[in-house]
């Protein structure tokens, strides 16, 4: 299920097919089995992902490009937008950071409850967001367990924005784990013991050679998260407190319009929604063609 | 960084590079190492010859310092370096798998040692960079500094983890399998290259591997570890003619093992009887067998065997024979032009009898 697109493919023009030859497949491999998988692979992308997608901007265009820019230039949508977009690519950020600590522990050490702990990491992806959401009110809640703690300094997390970004981290951390932890399981020990032959202290050794050779898997488990987190609404809306303008979602906004029957105003929404989060997801993923260039495959 | 030198044991403090005394390993219960002892002169090329799970490998991490002895000393130059860091210890030391850095160039790669020194030790950039390109030079790789280790083919990779570990002007020069992963052709190439390389630079080497041909051909000396202990220790001459063990005996020069008796200075191989000048031994014994070892007789002298097979090896013939039912077979080293069936009766004798105690 990694989004991480294979070599650019049809081969870019002026490469081995040269401009003068028409377009064609090139043959990937002397056994057979090409056309069915592929064929199938049109299919079903088509079924389940593309042509949602296209009903869904086939029925935001209804309003027309100046329509859907009217809506996306309001106020309270710019402002929504900016939370879910915003928020997601911090709470990305930092379980980039934690993800990798966690892997790391789980990979390398060995301690009692380990495979336990490994297990845990998979709870975000098995609970209903909504149990999330309300477990992690009731614990950041200014009467909660950890919301206690920090309201006595004037800090405030369930119903503001900080809440948005707890729940986000959250879903998000397992997807950083569990790529980064294959990749970190391979890497070969021989290439840290042979940059401490060559005299690296121990911190050269993890930021010269260690992280970057982690880099890509990283880089995919951050892509990962933040789709995921631009996409959440159950474990949020709970959380959040859902001001406008300070910490209602995008997402929420959309049911918002919903409920009002306003069909094409979320659809218009979902569409510059669409719109970003490819874009951002398209950015990621030439990194990674970028890296993988420059690095090998990993 | 450096511990101030503990008190100085060894007696020639010149010569000897790398010394290492009574080393034990263990992992866990199992044993790896059982008081070894090594002495490696300055500008040797010693080879640490034997089978997988012998203690080569760990016996070379524990001289770079990448693995801490149960017990035991290892000195370099006199100076006891036993729990000198790795980083600290000033080894060049090259992987089985090369372990290059894939996000680092050629040029990268090389120059990572000396990179990563602090700033006051740190050469100048131009320095960096003429250095490298010296090193590249070296081993023959000019021009390709910006490659990835990826576009490289085996023995490139190769000779990059050797440069690299040059760069850092190592005091001793460590090898692991040098040549494991490499096809025939190259790795005949790059054994007489790394011959010459050693002669030329002069660097103290140790390397380790399991293919007896490299051990003999390489090395000034050879050391042959069998089960976590250093068998025997000599010249490729001295190892290869007079074997101080039956396991060496038996791992060297592609041997025969036979279960004999002695006694009264003769030799009972089932049925047949030889007579024994060079051993005092008495009781079972192991004969070992080279296929040079034997040579045709005419068939009223010599030992009668039934030839169970017989196929081309290079420009000799070898065949393979039956001393009697029950036996394992031992092989004879033919000239090409001598043609013999199988089935057919071949006397042979015997040039040497290498026994050792059951």
């Amino acid at each position: 299920m990694s989004i991480a697109a294979t070599e650019p493919w049809p081969p870019a023009p002026g490469g081995r097919n040269g401009a003068a030859a028409p377009w064609r497949f090139r043959r990937p491999s002397a056994l057979p089995g090409f056309g069915v998988t592929f064929g199938f692979t049109v299919t079903y992308l088509s079924l389940i992902v593309l042509i949602p997608l296209t009903a869904l901007v086939v029925r935001a265009s209804g309003l027309g490009l100046d329509g859907i820019w009217r809506v996306a230039t309001m106020p309270r949508v710019l402002a929504a937008l900016q939370t879910s977009f915003g928020i997601s690519l911090v709470a990305a950020a930092v379980n980039a950071g934690f993800g990798l600590l966690v892997a790391w522990v789980l990979t390398r050490y060995e301690f009692p409850g380990r495979r336990l702990l490994d297990a845990v990491v998979d709870l975000p992806f098995a609970l209903p967001t909504a149990v999330a959401g309300i477990a992690l009110a009731a614990i950041y809640a200014p009467n909660g367990w950890i919301g206690g703690l920090l309201a006595p300094f004037g800090i405030k997390i369930a119903y503001t924005p900080l809440g948005i970004f707890i729940a986000l981290v959250f879903i998000g951390l397992p997807f950083v784990v569990r790529t980064v932890q294959p990749v970190l399981a391979d890497l070969d020990r021989e290439i840290e013991e042979a940059s401490a032959t060559l005299g690296a202290t121990r911190r050269q050794t993890i930021v010269r050679v260690v992280l970057p050779t982690l880099a890509p898997a990283v880089l995919t488990g951050f892509a990962l998260a933040f789709g995921r987190a631009v996409g959440e609404y159950g474990s949020v809306i709970f959380i959040a407190g859902n001001l406008p303008f300070t910490s209602e979602i995008a997402p929420l906004l959309i049911v918002i319009q919903l409920e009002e029957f306003n069909y094409a105003g979320a659809t218009a929404i979902a569409s510059i929604m669409l719109l970003i989060s490819f874009l951002s997801l398209l950015a990621i993923n030439l990194l990674q063609a970028w890296s993988r260039r420059r690095f090998g495959h990993v | 960084m450096t511990p101030s030198p503990g008190p100085v044991y060894t007696d020639h403090v010149d010569t000897v590079a790398i010394r290492a005394e009574g080393l034990e390993k263990r992992f866990g219960g199992t044993p790896a190492l059982t008081g070894v002892d090594l002495a490696v002169e300055a500008g040797e090329l010693v080879a640490l010859l034997g089978p997988s799970g012998s203690g080569k490998t760990t016996l070379l991490r524990i001289v770079a310092g990448l693995e801490r002895p149960t017990a035991g000393h290892v000195y370099f130059g006199g100076e006891d370096a036993t729990f000198v860091p790795v980083q600290a210890r000033r080894v060049g030391f090259v992987f089985q798998s090369y372990a290059l850095f894939r996000h680092l160039d050629v040029g990268e790669n090389v120059a990572y040692g000396l990179r990563v020194r602090p700033r006051h030790l740190r050469p100048s950039r131009a320095d960096i960079r003429r250095r490298v390109s010296d090193l590249l030079d070296l081993v023959q790789l000019s021009g390709l500094d910006r490659r990835f280790p990826s576009q490289l083919s085996g023995g490139q990779r190769q000779r990059v983890a050797l440069a690299r570990a040059l760069a850092v002007d190592p005091k001793v020069l460590l090898l692991d399998e040098p040549f494991g992963a490499l096809d025939a052709k190259v790795r005949r190439d790059l054994r007489r290259w790394l011959r010459d390389l050693h002669d030329r630079t002069g660097h103290t080497t140790l390397f380790v591997t399991h293919d007896q041909d490299e051990a003999l051909e390489l090395s000034d000396r050879v050391a042959i570890l069998n089960q976590g202990r250093i068998e025997q220790i000599g010249t490729p001459d001295e190892v290869y003619d007079r074997p101080a063990s039956g396991f060496v005996a038996g791992f060297i020069g592609e041997a025969v093992r036979l279960p004999v008796d002695v006694a009264d200075g003769i030799v009972t191989i089932g049925p047949h009887t030889l007579r024994n000048h060079t051993s005092s031994l008495s009781g079972p014994a192991a004969l070992y067998v080279r296929p040079r070892d034997l040579v045709p007789a005419d068939p009223h002298g010599g030992v009668p065997t039934r030839v169970a097979g017989v196929r081309r090896a290079g420009p000799a013939r070898r065949a393979e024979l039956l001393l009697a039912d029950g036996l394992p077979t031992i092989e004879i080293e033919l000239p090409a032009d001598l043609t013999v069936a199988r089935g057919e009766i071949l006397h042979v004798q015997f040039r040497t009898l290498r026994l050792f105690p059951a």
